[in-house]
């Protein structure tokens, strides 16, 4: 410190902006935190952006959702509406839907935040799917990163809700018919939901507290949790660093890529803009929940083509799919099995199926390492073959839920729609888990030719004695290393069933069950051996003259 | 790897022997899938070539300027449009002028931003690949013992393991106080009793059109037509009208007397007039569809399909029981009047249904 050079520095006044820097760093430590974090490496790679996308439009959806709420009258109290929307003039609605008006018609540029507002919750959710897709086919969830699945998992449903509780607020006929479904789905449950009905809507439905209570969940209570979930997540992404796909010079104890500062500075900082600059010019060229469409809600009125936002779509299909069954029991109880099994039973099922899957996998593999490079989809068959099954279902379910649009888009009949559905719930995801499962071992045979034989030049070359051959040119060491690094799981063996002395082995059925997993993921006809250094070696050694 | 595997109590048998010890050129001659390591950096044309790299200073700073343009345009769209002037732009149609303009210049002052800033850091900004290290999450051994020792220390100085009797009390009161929580969300609402069961119609009540206000004659529904009706007195408008017509909302048919095959539905009805609750079993939404010539009522929001001329039966889709039939007669003035309320609670089944 007391050399020559830094004596005169020491006198001169320091920049501004250092000296707020080091009286923050004086209070907060902000240089520690920066020292590892502002050169911080990320590896690139266009799929990794896709989780960007769910945090700018979160963002833009608390930016616009602030500003609605200073407008927006959550109440049901009745009054006749007088505002700028002349047919609806003279009009009963509850104070929420007048306020929905008025935002759209009175206030200048409501309407335009409305629309972003809800544009960005869809492609909020979406991004979250697609992220989630991204996430599960390449593996990144496994170990050190299942807890950010479940935090991933938790800010999907909670999106979900929120999406939910948020397009209810206005009070249209539409969305209103949805609470009316949430209702019979409540009372559905069995024992305690008529309470739980009471208890939520204040009373006999609708009531007037609904849309307050709903107002409180969508502005306070789920965005608050999804906040510190979202911050959390982040956090947890910086800890374990990013992953990365295989490549020369990536291992899994390294991550190549850009610094934080500058570059993924500005691009992700730039990204958050084009994001919200694609949103907005969405939101001025296409209408979304028109809801002076719709009309106010009420309980003895509806519109066609009811659906929900398509995020609630599989729900929707559930419930229109499943068989009327409903029983009374003995002493008088009625247990509503065609509300009860598809939205108190198969709904939670179906989304706990993505939190539990990495603990499920690694149960399988009894694999404990951390794990930083990504799978290609293909090198995990079983897996994929899962994730497009669930996909498979969940797009089923899109289509049953819009059965009555299929219908009259299609000139289809709605009973065959609904029967299609009904046996394709069972029927679909099977054959898509088989077909992908197969795909992706095509995929995997075709990288072991690529790997051992080279790429097809499309060269043909005609011998002396008048065949043709086709050259194939040998792969660069890059791509042979990205194409032979990932890892193969052998299958779990239980071992003999007696040991040595001829005393049977006790393996209990959890265990069985184990091998049996493990089998179907990594035993034969589930993986293609990679290709071997010596397979590779006795190959281009016997053909150097060949091709 | 295996070395650092962190597995305190799981062998690695199974696993794949992994990436490693596969390093340098020496490893390279024995393995050809060896990691040939970064490959080297290639220069893009604005490394080399100054005036490329000019020629993307130009387009990023032409980009920031159009945005700051764009939100001049924004302000100006807002002072200019009145906030009902509709225009047709193609192909969008006719459409709010003042929603479109605020939203295309927001849009194009956002975008360009954000173009403006990638389009920077991947013409200008280096471009060089860096490597980070990873180090295990996992603490080493020494600081894992050291945290264990320490918790037990602590957990042994509070006695807490010692001191049974604190223990379980603390427990037992830590386990308890959240009931004070559970008992105050107690009014959110009344409890269901009977309310379900209980409907506006009552014996005597007129039926009133919906959509006329006016008390509801036999010679007012003709053969095919559906009609919509309310209990008398339940206005619009009113603070409980809304609570009520969702339970008391009921459509009103004429049939051939001989084309109804339920003898109850016969009994309960008039002249062939028949009065259902519109109130779907399913999960409540107002069935609403009706095919005159087959007796069919649908609900548009699951398609549940109902026999008018059967007692209502669900002949398709999810519902899991008959609408409830209201029973009506005629009263001396010649109204339409029911004759009770439903026999059986209306709209989606619950527990206590029976």
């Amino acid at each position: 410190m007391s050399t020559a050079g830094d004596a005169p520095k020491r006198r001169g006044k320091a920049p501004a902006g250092e000296r707020v820097a080091d009286w923050a760093d004086g209070r907060l430590g902000i240089y520690s935190l920066a020292k590892a974090n502002m050169r911080k490496i990320f590896p690139d790679h266009w799929s990794f952006m896709l989780g960007e996308i769910c945090l700018y439009s979160f963002i833009i959806i608390i930016l616009t959702g602030v500003y609605l709420t200073l407008f927006f009258n959550p109440s049901m109290g009745e009054v006749e509406y007088h505002g700028a929307y002349v047919p609806m003039q003279g009009v009963h609605m509850s104070q929420a839907y007048a306020s929905t008006l008025d935002i759209s018609f009175d206030v200048r540029g409501g309407l335009l935040m409305r629309q972003i507002h809800h544009w960005a919750a869809l492609v909020f959710l979406v991004g979250m799917f697609v992220h989630m897709m991204r996430v599960f086919f390449t593996g990144a969830f496994r170990k050190p990163r299942e807890i950010n699945w479940l935090f991933g998992f938790l800010l999907l449903v909670l999106g979900m809700f929120t999406g939910f509780t948020g397009y209810s607020l206005p009070d249209d006929l539409l969305s209103g018919t949805g609470v009316r479904f949430m209702e019979g789905a409540v009372l559905s449950v069995p024992v305690v939901g008529t309470y739980i009905a009471f208890f939520l809507f204040g009373g006999e439905f609708p009531g007037t507290d609904i849309i307050p209570r709903f107002f409180v969940a969508h502005v306070l209570l789920l965005p608050g949790i999804m906040l510190g979930l979202v911050v959390a997540h982040l956090i947890l992404v910086f800890y374990h660093k990013h992953t990365q796909f295989a490549g020369p010079g990536r291992t899994e104890k390294n991550v190549v890529g850009m610094p934080l500062l500058p570059v993924y500075m500005a691009k992700a900082g730039g990204f958050f803009f084009l994001v919200f600059g694609v949103i907005s010019v969405i939101a001025a060229t296409f209408t979304i929940n028109p809801i002076w469409v719709l009309g106010p809600y009420r309980p003895d009125q509806v519109s066609t083509n009811a659906q929900p936002d398509w995020y609630m779509g599989f729900s929707e299909g559930l419930i229109r799919a499943m068989p009327a069954w409903e029983m009374v029991l003995p002493g008088g109880y009625t247990l509503n099995l065609g509300v009860a099994i598809p939205l108190v039973v198969i709904f939670p099922l179906v989304l706990t199926s993505i939190a539990v899957y990495p603990f499920i996998e690694s149960w399988i593999t009894g694999d404990k390492r951390e794990h930083h490079i990504l799978d290609r989809p293909r090198n995990a068959p079983t897996r994929t073959a899962f994730g497009a099954a669930w996909i498979s279902l969940y797009f089923l379910l899109l289509v049953g839920g819009g059965n009555d649009l299929w219908a009259t888009h299609f000139n289809l009949s709605i009973n065959a729609i609904t029967w299609f559905v009904r046996i394709g719930f069972f029927v679909v995801p099977v054959v898509v888990f088989i077909v992908t499962k197969r795909i992706c071992l095509g995929l995997q045979r075709r990288d072991r030719e690529k790997v051992l034989h080279g790429r097809e030049s499309g060269i043909i070359k005609r011998l002396p004695h008048g065949e043709f051959v086709e050259v194939h040119e040998p792969l660069s060491r890059e791509q042979l290393h990205t194409l032979t690094a990932h890892e193969q799981y052998e299958p779990l063996e239980i071992g003999p069933e007696t040991d040595e002395n001829g005393v049977r082995r006790k393996v209990g059925p959890v265990q069985k069950l184990r091998a049996r997993l493990s089998r179907g993921y990594y035993g034969e006809g589930s993986q293609i051996p990679k290709p071997t250094a010596e397979e590779f070696k006795e190959l281009t050694s016997g053909h150097s003259h060949g091709h | 790897m295996s070395s650092h595997t962190g597995s305190h109590d799981v062998p690695d048998e199974n696993l794949p022997a992994g990436r490693e010890g596969a390093h340098g050129e020496a490893a390279r001659a024995e393995n050809p899938f060896a990691d040939p390591g970064l490959p080297p950096h290639e220069p893009r044309v604005q490394d080399i070539d100054e005036r490329a790299a000019k020629r993307s200073e130009r387009t990023v700073a032409l980009l920031f300027t159009v945005s700051i343009l764009a939100t001049i345009g924004f302000i100006a769209s807002y002072v200019i449009f009145p906030i009902d002037q509709y225009v047709f732009i193609w192909p969008l149609g006719e459409i709010s002028a003042l929603n479109f303009s605020l939203g295309m210049t927001l849009g194009i002052a956002l975008f360009c931003i954000g173009a403006g800033a990638v389009h920077w850091a991947r013409t200008l900004m280096s471009d060089h690949e860096l490597i980070g290290e990873r180090h295990p999450i996992e603490a080493d051994e020494p600081t894992r013992t050291q945290v264990l020792a320490d918790f037990g220390q602590g957990a042994k100085e509070s006695q807490l393991g010692r001191r049974k009797l604190i223990r379980n009390t603390m427990f037992g009161a830590l386990a308890v106080v959240p009931l004070s929580g559970v008992v105050l969300l107690r009014d959110l609402g009344p409890l269901p009793e009977d309310k379900l069961r209980h409907t506006a119609w009552e014996r005597g009540k007129l039926l009133v059109n919906q959509n006329t206000d006016e008390p509801l004659r036999p010679e007012d529904i003709t053969v095919g037509s559906l009609v919509f009706a309310k209990p008398e007195g339940l206005e619009e408008g009113t603070h409980e009208f809304m609570a009520e017509i969702a339970k008391a909302a009921v459509m009103l048919v004429r049939l051939e007397p001989k084309d109804i095959k339920d003898k109850q539905e016969l009994d309960w009805s008039h002249e062939g007039i028949v009065a259902y609750s519109r109130i779907c079993t399913h999960v409540g939404c107002p069935v609403t569809l009706y095919e005159q010539q087959t007796h069919h009522v649908l609900c548009p929001c699951h398609q549940s399909t109902f026999d008018l001329a059967d007692g209502a039966r669900v002949i398709f889709g999810p519902a899991g029981h008959p609408l409830p039939q209201l029973r009506i007669s005629v009263n001396e003035d010649g109204y339409l009047e029911a004759q009770g309320d439903f026999a059986e609670p209306v709209g989606p089944s619950f527990w206590e249904r029976g």
